[in-house]
């Protein structure tokens, strides 16, 4: 069982970086019931905007002088990309069936992966990403890297800033009503468009942050990165009830920890050696989501968004 | 009712999401037949796409350039070499799509491919039904060739298909030897992607390692689509091997050495041809000091007989190096060149009807020093030169640390 506190660790950080992400599908859902498949995407796009906010500056430049900066820029193109897509792809179909969307997001998130391999130089196999100098740490049992203290800063620190904001401040309660009814919000004077740019906006701010984490963590960046990790944040949104935005980050975080748990332990029971270890971490993340979804089908911290349909 | 439906639609996509990855490429146009003579087209199926396309580039470009050499030097006489070349993604399906689009263009008599020993198995049967060649310059899985007892009675699999790599039968227990008897190293640890390649290769790898007197620490496999190992480096790190040897390719082993180095490992990790590339030593961020590989064959630029080979392919100006299967690739489609040259002899002068199965044939009689050394094929289809080299990261470029042939 000496493993067992790195294996906590490992699933904690990939859960918060799965959170990160979560909370772009979770803002999304809440808002205007759509599924948005292209949100791997744009967490990918974070990704190669704080790469080529790296690449611009003077070579040289040490990384925690860059970060802020490379946060900035990928930031900013995860922000303008999603915006773009929400005025562009998603506006016009708003009145249309919950399926034109869908696909339309399908369809968005092919296209920005091709558009970033052919398009990005040198990303069809992957560009590797800048790297934090120092670590590894030891505490202890438990061995950390630089990138994983970046993670256990910003995912509590983003979760922080967003309770505060959707909580206290004018445009938060703004999201709120509309996430409860949008009509009535309109007709209470609360400029629906706008509010649903901002949850595109937010939700891609943070997955950009989940981005430059994931480069850090794992040393490159990959137009398919968004894939796997997209499906995952979304399971982590709905295993967390899709709509929360609590949710979403504990869901992450459970996910995370199962699979590193799973990875670890299954072997170890008897008659299951063939059901274990790394390649069988996801089967076990989403035979959890079905056990959850089964026992509670709103997830695990419910559901806040009122039932329209 | 709307939770269940919105679980029904999640999984709806995500399905959908899945069968979107595999969707179909256009097919590059064979270009204008105007050259004399009658055309006849080498078929080239390799990743040429995703993290694998440096391998896959590098095989294209190196079959480009044994059809260049072969029309300049009007090796068959009234015959013009073409190449066309698909792109199989790394995967099954596409590459079986692929061999049809291949078979069904009257026009190709060979094909050069493809990289991975799991997109072979899809397209074995359909290139026997049309008697097409099929000549890999990477696969190295024994069964390919061999059947899957291919230790206790071996059985020849498809009478099209050919390699010009040496088997993982022999490279994993090259590996397990230089591990144990040059290293010194007593104690693995296992890794494979669960494919057929990597798993293969552990396999034989293994087997020889205990048979040496090795042990073995523990061992498990990563999902090619995930890269966060730090579970799996956790238990390696626990496990305490004095080495880990890894049946994969380098998209994967160059993370999972970064994490493992990164995470306090400080054992070498071994792993096949599948990890010889420069790609492996960028993608471990510089952690790859000390890591070692097998490569199938003799290394390219010692040999005389890739000098030129070495010259040609810097003259033709290619966008991407020849890596680890360029040589391999030269010579597999030289060797379809040559069955060309023999049936068209035979028919004086000109190509036969029915010439696929011919070529077939004189593929098996085929024997010319090619660029890694002799090329001929056994009555498996498997190349006769059994030549394998162990490279070492140093100072971050591999190194040749040891080159031999492999004998039981």
């Amino acid at each position: 069982m000496h493993q067992l506190p790195q294996q906590l660790a490992n699933g904690l950080i990939l859960g918060a970086l799965y959170g990160l992400i979560a909370i772009g599908y979770t803002m999304v859902y809440g808002i205007v019931q759509l599924i948005n498949f292209a949100h791997g995407e744009i967490f990918m796009t974070g990704g190669f905007g704080a790469l080529t906010t790296y690449l611009v500056l003077p070579s040289g430049t040490s990384l925690w002088l860059a970060l802020p900066l490379m946060l900035l820029g990928g930031v900013l193109v995860a922000v303008l990309i999603a915006v773009a897509a929400e005025r562009f792809a998603y506006r016009p179909l708003r009145g249309a069936p919950k399926l034109a969307p869908l696909i339309t997001a399908i369809g968005l998130s092919i296209a920005l992966q091709q558009v970033v391999e052919q398009f990005y130089p040198g990303a069809k196999s992957g560009r590797s990403f800048p790297q934090l100098p120092g670590g590894p740490y030891v505490f202890g049992p438990v061995t950390l890297q630089p990138a994983d203290f970046y993670l256990f800063i910003a995912a509590p620190l983003c979760m922080g800033a967003l309770a505060a904001f959707v909580g206290k401040t004018r445009t938060g309660r703004g999201m709120q009503a509309t996430a409860q009814d949008p009509d009535t919000a309109k007709l209470m004077g609360i400029n629906t468009d706008r509010i649903i740019v901002i949850a595109f906006a937010l939700g891609a701010a943070f997955a950009a942050v989940a981005s430059i984490g994931w480069g850090l963590r794992y040393g490159q960046v990959a137009p398919t990165m968004g894939f796997l990790a997209g499906l995952k944040a979304f399971t982590a949104a709905v295993l967390g009830g899709i709509g929360n935005i609590y949710g979403a980050m504990l869901g992450g975080l459970v996910l995370g920890v199962a699979e590193a748990m799973a990875t670890a332990y299954i072997q170890e029971i008897p008659g299951m050696h063939q059901l274990g270890g790394g390649s069988w971490a996801n089967v076990w993340a989403f035979v959890l989501l079905i056990v959850v979804l089964l026992v509670r089908p709103q997830g695990l911290l419910g559901e806040r968004v009122a039932d329209r349909a | 009712m709307r939770k269940s439906s919105l679980l029904v639609v999640s999984i709806a996509v995500t399905g959908a999401l899945t069968l979107s990855a595999c969707g179909s490429r256009g097919e590059k146009k064979a270009g204008d037949d105007a050259a004399a003579g009658t055309v006849v087209t080498i078929g080239v199926d390799a990743p040429l796409t995703g993290p694998l396309s440096a391998l896959g580039l590098g095989i294209q470009h190196s079959v480009e350039l044994a059809a260049k050499v072969a029309n300049d030097n009007k090796e068959v006489p009234g015959v013009t070499f073409k190449v066309k070349a698909l792109d199989d993604k790394k995967s099954p399906q596409e590459g079986q799509q692929n061999a049809t689009a291949l078979v069904a263009d009257k026009s190709v008599l060979g094909v050069v491919g493809p990289l991975n020993s799991g997109v072979a198995q899809s397209m074995q049967q359909v290139f026997e039904a049309a008697s097409l060649a099929e000549v890999s310059p990477a696969n190295t899985n024994p069964a390919l060739t061999q059947g899957e007892k291919f230790d206790t009675e071996k059985k020849r699999q498809f009478k099209s298909y050919f390699r010009t790599a040496t088997t993982d039968a022999i490279q994993g227990p090259f590996a397990a030897q230089y591990a144990y008897n040059d290293l010194s190293k007593k104690k693995a640890y296992l890794i494979d992607d669960k494919k057929t390649y990597g798993v293969g290769l552990v396999a034989a790898f293994q087997k020889e390692f205990t048979k040496l007197g090795g042990t073995v620490a523990g061992s498990d496999h990563i999902d090619e689509n995930n890269l966060d190992f730090s579970a799996v480096v956790t238990k390696a790190k626990a496990a305490g091997a004095d080495i880990i040897y890894y049946g994969g390719e380098y998209p994967q082993s160059g993370p999972l050495t970064d994490q493992l180095k990164k995470a306090g490992v400080t054992v070498p990790v071994m792993g096949g041809d599948g990890m010889y590339d420069p790609e492996y030593i960028n993608k471990a961020n510089k952690n790859a000091d000390g890591d070692l590989a097998t490569s199938v064959g003799a290394p390219v630029e010692s040999l005389d007989s890739a000098k030129k080979f070495v010259a040609d392919y810097a003259a033709a100006k290619y966008a991407d190096p020849y890596a680890a299967y360029g040589g391999y690739s030269y010579d597999a489609a030289w060797a379809i060149v040559q069955g060309v040259k023999a049936v068209v002899a035979a028919n004086s002068g000109k190509v036969p009807d029915g010439a696929r199965a011919k070529v077939v044939d004189a593929l098996s009689k085929v024997s010319f020093d090619g660029v890694t050394g002799k090329v001929a094929f056994d009555e498996y289809g498997d190349a006769v030169n059994k030549q394998l080299t162990v490279y070492v990261v140093k100072n971050g470029a591999w190194t040749v640390a040891k080159s031999g042939t492999y004998s039981g």
